[in-house]
């Protein structure tokens, strides 16, 4: 039923259900950051605001391109080897500067993203894994290279900045996830590829009979996922100083909590990109403000809560999730008809 | 093709071509053991065999579980987390002052005690997929994040070490010569293949995953079926995990059963499962995962770094799959 509508989801008009998640998303979200604001003395303070922003840029990145790919009602399991054999790559090239230790980067992006958009378009491989075997490949990539150990960045060059350079007062990669997001937000709203995107994970077969490229769409999100984790990747190289092939273990699983707690459907069709960083944020702080809470002193729990707290925090968004929406847009349907 | 064959594949008639088809494993695997046999020093041996089995004991038993989910159209992510919480259980009963006070109904308990939580917490999976209707992989995910949480929490994250052979026996222990989880192994692969050819509840998994309405409207049980099918890959975990933590004499749950999911999975799928539901074959399972470890060992037993491995493990996984695509749509 909702499955027909869902490609128009996202035009104000028609979407009291994506309206209403995305909102509660960001309720959250501004709920939480009170919370923290009215509790911590340092809370909102420039030192953790620019941490948080720099560490979780990473994952907002791989979180942006797994957006488009769940849009599509596929999945991406590649972005955290992705992420990690990037971080090799760059890291190798950093001696030659930022440009080639950057574009060393993205070009492991792009090559992984053309080996899962090829076999889940060509060979018509499920995504899941597809995209599995994709990780894998991208993982044993990157361990051969770097021979199994952390590939140390060369300080010589302004290759660092990427991750710990500030410009304007904020951190870079904080600055990179945001042109990306914009960016992502542009493309999803203002552009054919958008619409296509959410056409074709709304229903493939009929986006087919209306002559969309269907396969050249999802052939481009997965290249688009893998590039962006590649600059996750390229990031973390610079952000902590070496290339890490062992880094990036579940960080695809991450990303996919993060797009779901920002409301975005696993069966495609229908989502939106801003929501998907609140989900990140609200993922992120919840660490953020058990660190503050141990701080206070009322409380100890240990860092191992934090993934309980992110699990069940999940569990309730999901519980609440697309059913509390279609009550609601049921109301409001009945009220106006 | 209809509904009716489609489901019924595993029945009583025995079609050799499609067999084959679908257990393109087959053939692989049988050309890895000719080239090992030939060309690998030492293969042909007894230690060789077990080597091989038991590292993949613990795959195959979290695999059985989740073969079953996937015949059902499901999927689950949790096992690995799964295996931290009972692996982490497990010595905490036996080294708790009770533990040392009664050490045989200590170790029995530490039997006990972490599968049922494990399955508990896989019948809370099934019942939230279907309370909720939360599409499975968002719903396991949950348990996939906070369960390896769960573990380091009982345990701090601490590194429990400790010596206890009657417990390892799960692990270390040997039965006319065969390791112990070998046999666990081979005891899980029958019952589920029976299950699935023989019984009411099989036949149920296979109907809910080829159509799940008409599942419903047929009267079959959908809830309480896949309720079951996620408790039973719950315990299939917990066994795991109570291996791993023996056969390392020691548990950590921030390692147990780490990217586990994605093992079994793979396994499955190259086994010949489909991930739409409806079909599925425990023993390609056996075989998929037999498949993946053998071309591991060929490829470490002669001489080649382990990252490689992973790239062909990924190349395997994915051929094997279209392989099998390419079988049913032609």
């Amino acid at each position: 039923m909702s499955a027909q509508t869902a490609p128009s989801a996202r035009t104000p008009r028609s979407s009291v259900t994506a309206w209403i998640s995305q909102q509660r998303v960001m309720v959250a979200l501004a709920l939480l950051i009170g919370f923290g604001a009215l509790r911590y003395e340092h809370f909102l303070g420039a030192y953790n605001v620019l941490s948080v922003l720099r560490y979780n840029s990473m994952f907002a990145l791989t979180s942006l391109g797994m957006t488009f790919v769940i849009m599509t009602a596929g999945i991406d399991l590649s972005v955290g080897t992705t992420a990690a054999c990037a971080s090799v790559v760059s890291a190798m090239l950093s001696s030659y500067g930022l440009v080639p230790g950057l574009l060393g980067g993205l070009a492991v992006g792009l090559g992984v993203g053309v080996l899962n958009g090829f076999m889940v378009v060509r060979l018509r491989l499920v995504p899941f894994i597809a995209t599995l075997s994709g990780m894998l490949v991208a993982s044993g990539t990157g361990l051969l290279l770097a021979h199994n150990q952390s590939v140390s960045v060369s300080y010589d060059t302004d290759f660092t900045w990427l991750g710990q350079g500030d410009w304007l007062g904020f951190p870079t990669p904080a600055w990179i996830a945001l042109a990306a997001y914009i960016y992502g937000s542009i493309v999803l709203n203002y552009t054919p590829f958008g619409r296509h995107v959410l056409a074709v994970g709304g229903n493939e077969e009929a986006s087919r009979l209306m002559g969309l490229p269907v396969n050249r769409v999802t052939f481009l999100t997965y290249v688009q996922s893998s590039v962006f984790a590649s600059l996750a990747g390229v990031i973390l190289a610079a952000q902590f100083g070496a290339g890490q092939p062992a880094e990036g273990v579940g960080w695809e699983l991450f990303s996919i909590a993060a797009v779901v707690v920002g409301g975005t459907l696993l069966t495609g069709g229908a989502g939106s990109v801003a929501t998907s960083l609140a989900g990140v944020m609200l993922l992120g702080l919840i660490f953020n403000v058990l660190n503050f809470e141990n701080g206070m002193g009322w409380i100890s729990l240990s860092a191992y809560w934090q993934s309980v707290v992110r699990g069940v925090f999940l569990m309730v968004v999901v519980m609440a999730g697309p059913g509390m929406g279609l009550r609601f847009a049921r109301i409001a349907r009945s009220k106006s008809g | 093709m209809t509904d009716a064959p489609t489901i019924s594949t595993k029945g009583a008639r025995f079609d050799f071509a499609s067999f084959f088809r679908r257990y393109a494993a087959v053939a692989a695997l049988v050309v890895l053991l000719a080239f090992n046999f030939a060309v690998t020093p030492n293969f042909a041996s007894w230690q060789t065999l077990n080597v091989n089995m038991t590292q993949v004991a613990t795959i195959v038993i979290v695999s059985v579980g989740m073969t079953l989910v996937i015949a059902t159209g499901g999927i689950d992510l949790s096992v690995g987390s799964l295996m931290a919480i009972s692996g982490a259980l497990a010595p905490l009963i036996f080294l708790s002052a009770f533990g040392r006070a009664y050490p045989l109904l200590g170790d029995l308990l530490a039997f006990v005690i972490p599968v049922a939580v494990a399955g508990l917490f896989g019948a809370f999976n099934g019942w939230f997929i279907t309370r909720f209707k939360v599409q499975p992989i968002v719903a396991t995910l949950v348990l996939f994040i906070a369960g390896r949480g769960i573990g380091q929490v009982m345990t701090n994250g601490n590194l429990q070490v400790f010596k206890n052979p009657i417990f390892q026996f799960v692990g270390l222990g040997r039965i006319f010569g065969v390791p112990f989880q070998v046999v666990i192994m081979l005891i899980l692969v029958a019952a589920a293949a029976w299950t699935l050819r023989r019984t009411l509840f099989g036949r149920q998994v296979l109907s809910v995953g080829g159509n799940e309405r008409a599942a419903r409207l047929a009267g079959v049980p959908v809830a309480s079926v896949k309720r079951w099918v996620y408790a039973v890959s719950g315990l299939c975990a917990g066994i795991a995990g109570l291996v791993v933590v023996s056969i390392n004499s020691s548990s950590d749950a921030n390692l147990v059963g780490l990217g586990m999911e994605l093992d079994a999975i793979a396994a499955v799928a190259v086994g010949g499962t489909p991930f739409t539901g409806g079909q599925a074959s425990v023993v390609g399972t056996l075989l998929g995962a037999l498949l993946i470890q053998l071309v591991r060992y060929t490829l470490l037993a002669n001489g080649v770094p382990d990252a490689a491995a992973l790239v062909v493990k990924g190349a395997i996984i994915a051929g094997a799959v279209w392989s099998q695509q390419r079988g049913q749509t032609s």
